[in-house]
C-alpha cells in the first residue's frame, strides 16, 4: 500500500511538470507580466515593452520558465496587480469561502444521493424509483447555469427563502451572527451543487443494489434468517458502495475548487469568482497561479480516487 | 405423410421469421414505439427545430435587432410605443434597447443550435479518425495519440477555454467553434478508441488482415459499421452538451461575439440582478428553451442508447 502511494507520488511529479509548461506556454500569449505581475497590463504598447524589457520578461522561454520554477519552488508564485499583493494572499482569502461552500455541498448530495439510490434500488420498478429516475436524468441533463438561475430567481427573488448573493449579510458582527450569516447565505448555491452532483451516486448505486439483489451472498443472508433490514444496511449497501468511493477522490478536491458558474450566479467570492474577476480585471499572474492550481488539484483527484478505490476494494491492485 | 411433413416446415420457418433479430432502423422504432416519453421528446423536438428554423430565416434580422428607446424592457404582449414602428405588438417583451425577445430568441435559438451541431459533428468526426486509428494501428500509434489526450485532460477544460476566448486577437464566431472543438474532440476520441479496440480484437477482422485487405478498407468497411450505432448515439449526447457548453460561455460572457444572438446572450442578461427579479420575461423564454432542447435530445438519446444495446432494449 505506502509503496503504490509513494510510487504514485513519484509518477505525479513529470505530470505537474507537464501541466506547468503548458500552463506557461498557454500564460505566454497573454500580454503584460503572468508570472510574477509587475507589468501594468493596461499601459500603452511602447511603454509596455519598455517594463517587459526591464523585468526580463523578453529572455527566451526556457530562461524565464526555470527562472519561474525556482521563484515558485521557494514559495513566491508573484503579485497580482490588482491588488497588489501576493498571489498566495489573494487566492488565500477566496479558499475559505469556497471551501465552506463546497463542504456544504458535498454534505447535502450524499444527504441526498444515498437515500434515494438505495430507495430506487430497492424498490425498483416502483412509482418511486421511476420518480427518482426522472429527477435523476432531469439533473443530469440540465445545464448548471439554468438550474441555477431558475433557483435563485424561484427561491431568492420571488419566495425570499434565502438570500441570492453575497457571502455574508453586513450587519453580522459577533461570531455567532457571522456563521450563521455565511451558512444561510451558502445554502441556496449548496443545494444546486447538490442537486447536479447526485446524478452519477444514485446511477451507480440503484444499479448495484439491483444487481446484489439477486446474487447468491444476499440469498445465504436471508435464508440463514437475517432481517431483511440488515441485508440491505450490512449486507448490500457496502458492496454496492464500491463504485461511489471511485468517485470520492474527485469530490475531496472539489472542496477546494468549486464552481465558476454557481459562484457567477450567486455573486459568491470565491475561487471560480475570483478567476472571473481577474479575467475581467487582466490579473494575469492570479489567472495563471489559479489555472495551475485547478490543474494540480485534478491530478491529486486521479490519485485520490485510485487510492481510495484500492481501500475499500483489497481485489483492486492498481500500480 | 408428405403434407405432414410440409406443415412441420411451415411452422419451422414460422418460427425462424419470428426469431430472426429485428435490425437498424426498426429496432429503434420499437424502442421508440415501446417508450411513450421518448417519442414524445422526438416529436416536441421535430417540432421545434422546425419551428426555429423556418420562421428565424422568415424573419428580418435587422427588423428584431432595430434599436428603439422607447420601448425600452415592454412587458410581455405590449404594444410598441415608439410612433415609428406603431401598431407592433411583443409578443414576449423587450430588451433594454426595445428589441424584440420572441424575434431574438427564435434568432438566438438557431445560432446557438447551428454552432451546437457544427461543434458536435466536427468533435465526433475528429474522434472517430483518432479513435479508429488508435484501436486499429495499436502500439506506438495509439501511445502517442492517447499521451498526446492525456495532456489535454489534464489541463482545467472551462478556465483554458476562457483563457482562449479572451486572448485570441482576432475573435469571431469561427475562432470560437475552433477554440471549442480544440478542447473537446479528446473525449470523442477516447470513447469510440475504447469501443473499437474490442472490434478491432474479433476474428473476422483478423481474417481480413490475413487475406491482406487494405487497412483503409478495413477500418471504414468492417470497423466503423460496427460501431456505428455508438456513433451515432454519442452524437446526439455530444449535441446537447455542446449547446450546453456554448450557452453556457455565451452565459459568463465568453462565448459568441456581441451581436451574433444566442440563447446563452438573453440568458446572461440576468446576470443583471434587477432583470433578473423583476424583468423575468426577458431571460425566463431562453432559460426555458434551453432546458427543453437539452432535455428532449439528451432523451433521444438515451432512447437511441437503449436500441443500440440488446441487453437494455424495452422492446
Amino acid at each position: 500500500m505506502w509503496k503504490t502511494i509513494f510510487r504514485r507520488l513519484l509518477l505525479m511529479i513529470p505530470q505537474i511538470i507537464i501541466l506547468s509548461i503548458l500552463i506557461f506556454i498557454i500564460a505566454d500569449f497573454m500580454p503584460g507580466d503572468p508570472f510574477r505581475g509587475l507589468v501594468d497590463p493596461n499601459l500603452d504598447p511602447a511603454q509596455l515593452e519598455i517594463q517587459r524589457e526591464a523585468f526580463g520578461l523578453n529572455d527566451p522561454l526556457p530562461v524565464r520558465y526555470f527562472r519561474w520554477v525556482g521563484d515558485a519552488l521557494r514559495g513566491d508564485f508573484g503579485r497580482s496587480f490588482n491588488y497588489q499583493q501576493p498571489v498566495v494572499t489573494v487566492i488565500g482569502r477566496r479558499l475559505g469561502n469556497t471551501v465552506r461552500l463546497s463542504v456544504v455541498s458535498v454534505i447535502l448530495t450524499y444527504a441526498i444521493g444515498l437515500p434515494l439510490g438505495i430507495l430506487a434500488g430497492r424498490y425498483n420498478e416502483s412509482v418511486l424509483d421511476k420518480t427518482i429516475l426522472v429527477y435523476n436524468f432531469v439533473s443530469f441533463a440540465v445545464p448548471v447555469f439554468v438550474l441555477a438561475l431558475l433557483l435563485v430567481w424561484v427561491f431568492g427573488y420571488n419566495l425570499n427563502w434565502f438570500p441570492s448573493r453575497g457571502t455574508i449579510s453586513i450587519g453580522a458582527d459577533t461570531t455567532w451572527e457571522r456563521w450563521t450569516s455565511m451558512l444561510y447565505h451558502l445554502m441556496l448555491p449548496a443545494i444546486t451543487t447538490a442537486i447536479l452532483g447526485t446524478t452519477s451516486i444514485i446511477q451507480y448505486l440503484r444499479s448495484e443494489i439491483i444487481d446484489a439483489k439477486n446474487s447468491d451472498y444476499v440469498k445465504t443472508a436471508r435464508s440463514k434468517g437475517v432481517p431483511i433490514q440488515k441485508v440491505y444496511t450490512k449486507h448490500i449497501f457496502r458492496n454496492a458502495s464500491l463504485p461511489i468511493a471511485s468517485g470520492f477522490g474527485f469530490t475531496i478536491v472539489s472542496i477546494f475548487t468549486g464552481s465558476i458558474f454557481i459562484e457567477q450566479i450567486f455573486n459568491y467570492s470565491g475561487m471560480g469568482f475570483l478567476f472571473l474577476q481577474s479575467i475581467q480585471t487582466r490579473d494575469y499572474s492570479v489567472i495563471f497561479v489559479l489555472v495551475l492550481f485547478y490543474g494540480v488539484m485534478g491530478l491529486i483527484g486521479t490519485l485520490l480516487s485510485d487510492l481510495i478505490l484500492m481501500a475499500v476494494d483489497p481485489r483492486i491492485r492498481i500500480d | 405423410m408428405a403434407t405432414n411433413q410440409d406443415a412441420e416446415a411451415a411452422v419451422l420457418s414460422d418460427d425462424m421469421a419470428a426469431s430472426s433479430p429485428p435490425m437498424g432502423i426498426k429496432v429503434i422504432i420499437r424502442e421508440f414505439m415501446r417508450d411513450k416519453l421518448a417519442l414524445a421528446s422526438l416529436i416536441l423536438l421535430v417540432v421545434l427545430l422546425v419551428t426555429i428554423f423556418i420562421w428565424s430565416f422568415l424573419l428580418d434580422q435587422a427588423q428584431v435587432t432595430n434599436v428603439s428607446l422607447w420601448d425600452s424592457y415592454l412587458p410581455p404582449m405590449a404594444f410598441s410605443e415608439d410612433p415609428v414602428r406603431e401598431g407592433t405588438r411583443f409578443l414576449l417583451g423587450t430588451d433594454s434597447a426595445g428589441r424584440d425577445i420572441f424575434g431574438l430568441l427564435l434568432i438566438g435559438a438557431r445560432n446557438s443550435l447551428m454552432l451546437g451541431w457544427s461543434v458536435a459533428l466536427i468533435t465526433s468526426a475528429i474522434g472517430i479518425v483518432v479513435g479508429i486509428l488508435a484501436a486499429y494501428y495499436a502500439g506506438l500509434v495509439d501511445n502517442i495519440l492517447m499521451r498526446i489526450i492525456d495532456f489535454i485532460m489534464i489541463l482545467p477544460q472551462l478556465m483554458i477555454i476562457i483563457i482562449f476566448v479572451t486572448i485570441v486577437p482576432t475573435y469571431n464566431v469561427f475562432t470560437f467553434a475552433l477554440i471549442l472543438i480544440v478542447f473537446n474532440w479528446h473525449g470523442q476520441a477516447r470513447f469510440i478508441r475504447g469501443r473499437a479496440l474490442t472490434v478491432g480484437r474479433l476474428d473476422f477482422i483478423s481474417a481480413s488482415r490475413t487475406m491482406g485487405t487494405p487497412s483503409i478498407v478495413i477500418m471504414l468497411r468492417e470497423m466503423m459499421p460496427n460501431i456505428s450505432s455508438l456513433i451515432i448515439v454519442n452524437l446526439t449526447l455530444n449535441f446537447a452538451g455542446s449547446i450546453g457548453l456554448e450557452t453556457g460561455l455565451t452565459f459568463l460572457g465568453f462565448g459568441l461575439p456581441t451581436g451574433t444572438p444566442s440563447l446563452g446572450t438573453l440568458v446572461a442578461l440576468a446576470r443583471n440582478p434587477d432583470i433578473l427579479a423583476n424583468r423575468a420575461w426577458v431571460w425566463l423564454p431562453a432559460s426555458t428553451l434551453i432546458l427543453v432542447l437539452v432535455l428532449c435530445i439528451n432523451y433521444v438519446g438515451r432512447a437511441l442508447q437503449r436500441s443500440a444495446d440488446a441487453k437494455q432494449r424495452l422492446g
